[in-house]
């Protein structure tokens, strides 16, 4: 089944048609590798720039490939069709006690991108991305071959978790999962008055936890500058539950709540109602450090409780703006931040989480700090102030994230991702026939 | 590739010595284009602007390499060579994510207006029109791309002074209006740039109009609109809601102004 398709990231910018082909099969993968001249896979969509996008060209839609292909609940292995997302195997797997092992802010991601995306979640800092769970995935080459890939399978494994989809369509994925005996976070809330006392917390105290993320109010400037909220989680043991919730630990609710309509105007998330509902967000935090048990879904995916929130930014869209940068250049923390609140654009939430060591070639993690940021798009000096946040993130050493990036230089992209000429030296040999394009690949150069 | 923010990489000029549409061009090479088509009916004159525009990268050091300036023939006025000239153009492996459309001329003044009214349809209207028509269709199979008609406030009601080629710049305008619905989830935006008086070689004859602009205005304001996707901008942009109320006015009165 295939037809025409105007495709665009979650941010909803810059959206361009497509021929959306759904394989049901593996063998229609390979079919339409060979018939088509230009191809990239796509998921849910939840690559906030033009990573899953492909104009006047295909695009896979793996989400009709979807099937469970073996699920170990003794030892904790998963195997399933990479278009199956994690809001089905969390509520396929909870009930069993088991959990997976990285989820990003979203659990509407389906394997395959978490994988080409190499997605990194809240424990990133004791976990590692989520490559380094995968024990093995289904790989369909651009020439149309399928191939079984493991970890020590070196070079194609190491281009293909973070690489975008540009090295093949991923079509089998097998996981690890972690065990738990409630589907409840014990959490640790920690309010911080400012950016440096915010990251000696995290910096002295993420250890501890086996989740760790901050939300900082990035509309703060001066003495509150990065003023925000630390929220440390581990897993709640079922007998610490209070009664209510340990008469059935392990009972999963993931409640879509709200729902926003496609009429929203730009401009609704303008710098006022940032600036109220950054003070309302703080100042529901408790002053002093309490601990309380949260469920899963609310822990993990607060924002997936509100179906289509990226349409409150309205008709333009916004950009998330995510970098990392190393520990040793925590400054560029500060700059970054005093940056944005210096400028007109309005930012909701800011998130700040710490990283351990990277994985794959083009993966996004490295050991150091990662601040995300939404901005309203369309504003006649974003280009100009993301643009200088990119040379105060590569002054310090660190990247932008691809899975999110919808606009950065491509001249910038070799001083980010030093292991790039690796990569791209891979990618040509399993696609020396430049089988393998998106749009994001086009902008950047990717495969140039 | 067009990104998030409104930043092109490729854009081609179609009326490849236009002084706007030039100072357009220059301004995106600043920005981050680096494929540079001029289509232009006097090649040797668009050769010179091509030289300029690669020396001027040069001196930047970003783009020393990597920017590409071509030029090609090509005559608005001989529409039946249109097709294939733009199949050329469009022919690359990235296409073109920006076409301007910036071929145009202003004709004489005053009751000489009379002797180039067909001249002036010849240029702005079917022209620019049958320009369009074709950029449309490459773009529209390569699934992406931004069109940028410069029109003309003449075009929102053609007045005593200027109509030949107010009457010219709406036959264009109302094409793109058009286009721009007929366009709708085809990944193709049609953007229609309105200004005022714009003091150019054009114009230099001419006495400027109240609150004209320079053509860096209209750059900025073209800039801007591609940030924001916006489908028609005024330059400047207060004229937007002046030509509402010249829309409106009646004839009788419309005709008495000084304009």
């Amino acid at each position: 089944m295939t037809g025409a398709q105007l495709l665009s990231g979650w941010g909803r910018t810059a959206p361009t048609r497509a021929d959306v082909v759904r394989p049901g099969s593996v063998a229609e993968v390979v079919a339409t590798m060979e018939r088509e001249r230009r191809v990239i896979a796509r998921g849910l969509g939840r690559a906030y720039g033009d990573a899953a996008q492909n104009a006047g060209a295909a695009v896979l839609d793996m989400t009709w490939l979807r099937r469970l292909v073996a699920l170990d609940l003794e030892h904790g292995v998963v195997t399933a069709e990479a278009g199956l997302d994690l809001d089905a195997l969390i509520a396929l797997i909870l009930p069993h006690g088991w959990f997976v092992p990285v989820t990003p802010g979203t659990r509407h991601v389906t394997l395959g991108g978490a994988l080409a995306c190499d997605v990194h979640g809240k424990n990133h800092h004791v976990d590692g991305a989520f490559s380094r769970h995968v024990e093995s995935f289904e790989l369909v080459t651009p020439g149309g071959q399928v191939r079984e890939l493991r970890p020590d399978d070196g070079d194609l494994f190491a281009a293909t978790a973070g690489g975008m989809g540009l090295t093949g369509v991923i079509t089998r994925v097998r996981l690890r999962l972690i065990p738990v005996s409630s589907a409840y976070v014990r959490v640790t809330t920690r309010r911080a008055a400012n950016l440096a006392e915010l990251m000696a917390a995290m910096r002295e105290r993420d250890r501890e936890f086996r989740y760790s993320v901050a939300w900082i109010d990035c509309l703060q400037r001066g003495a509150g500058l990065g003023r925000g909220i630390v929220l440390w989680g581990d897993h709640a043991d079922a007998g610490e539950l209070p009664a209510k919730l340990g008469r059935a630990p392990l009972g999963y609710a993931a409640a879509v709540r709200l729902g926003v309509p496609d009429v929203v105007p730009s401009g609704l998330l303008n710098p006022l109602a940032a600036r109220a509902f950054n003070a309302l967000w703080y100042a529901k935090a408790p002053a002093s450090e309490r601990v309380s048990h949260e469920g899963i879904a609310a822990y993990f995916h607060p924002l997936d409780a509100v179906a289509g929130w990226n349409r409150l930014y309205g008709r333009r869209g916004f950009v998330q703006y995510q970098a990392v940068v190393p520990d040793a250049a925590a400054d560029a923390v500060r700059a970054l931040l005093e940056r944005v609140s210096g400028a007109g654009t309005s930012s909701f939430l800011a998130v700040l989480k710490r990283f351990g060591a990277g994985s794959g070639m083009l993966s996004f993690p490295m050991r150091g700090w990662t601040l995300a940021l939404d901005v309203p798009a369309g504003a006649r000096d974003l280009a100009a102030v993301l643009d200088e946040l990119d040379a105060l993130v590569v002054a310090a050493g660190g990247r932008v994230y691809l899975a999110k990036d919808a606009r950065v230089r491509p001249e910038r992209l070799e001083a980010m991702y030093p292991d790039l000429p690796r990569w791209r030296a891979v990618q040509r040999s399993v696609d020396p026939d430049a089988v393998m394009r998106s749009d994001l690949a086009v902008r950047l150069g990717l495969t140039a | 590739m067009r990104d998030a923010v409104g930043s092109v990489q490729s854009v081609l000029l179609l009326g490849g010595t236009s002084e706007i549409g030039l100072d357009i061009v220059r301004a995106l090479v600043a920005d981050r284009a680096t494929t540079v088509v001029l289509a232009a009916r006097d090649t040797a004159r668009a050769e010179q602007h091509a030289a300029a525009l690669r020396a001027s990268a040069t001196g930047t050091g970003r783009h020393a390499t990597a920017l590409a300036v071509e030029v090609v023939e090509l005559d608005a006025t001989r529409t039946d060579a249109h097709a294939a000239i733009l199949q050329g153009i469009f022919a690359r492996p990235d296409g073109i994510d920006l076409a301007v459309v910036a071929a145009g001329a202003l004709g004489r003044a005053g009751d000489d207006q009379l002797l180039d009214a067909a001249a002036l349809q010849l240029v702005n209207g079917a022209g620019a029109a049958s320009l369009m028509a074709h950029t449309a269709r490459a773009m529209r199979a390569q699934g992406r791309g931004t069109i940028a008609l410069l029109s003309s406030v003449a075009a929102d009601r053609p007045r005593a002074t200027n109509f030949a080629y107010g009457a010219s710049k709406a036959a264009s305008d109302a094409f793109a209006r058009g286009l721009q619905d007929a366009l709708h989830g085809s990944g193709v935006d049609v953007m229609i740039v309105r200004p005022g008086f714009v003091r150019t070689r054009m114009t230099a004859d001419r006495k400027p109009a109240p609150g004209a602009v320079d053509a860096e205005a209209v750059t900025r304001a073209v800039i801007a609109g591609l940030r924001a996707r916006k489908a028609v901008v005024y330059v400047p942009g207060s004229l937007r809601w002046v030509m509402l109320v010249l829309r409106l006015l009646p004839r009788a009165v419309f005709r008495r102004l000084p304009l």
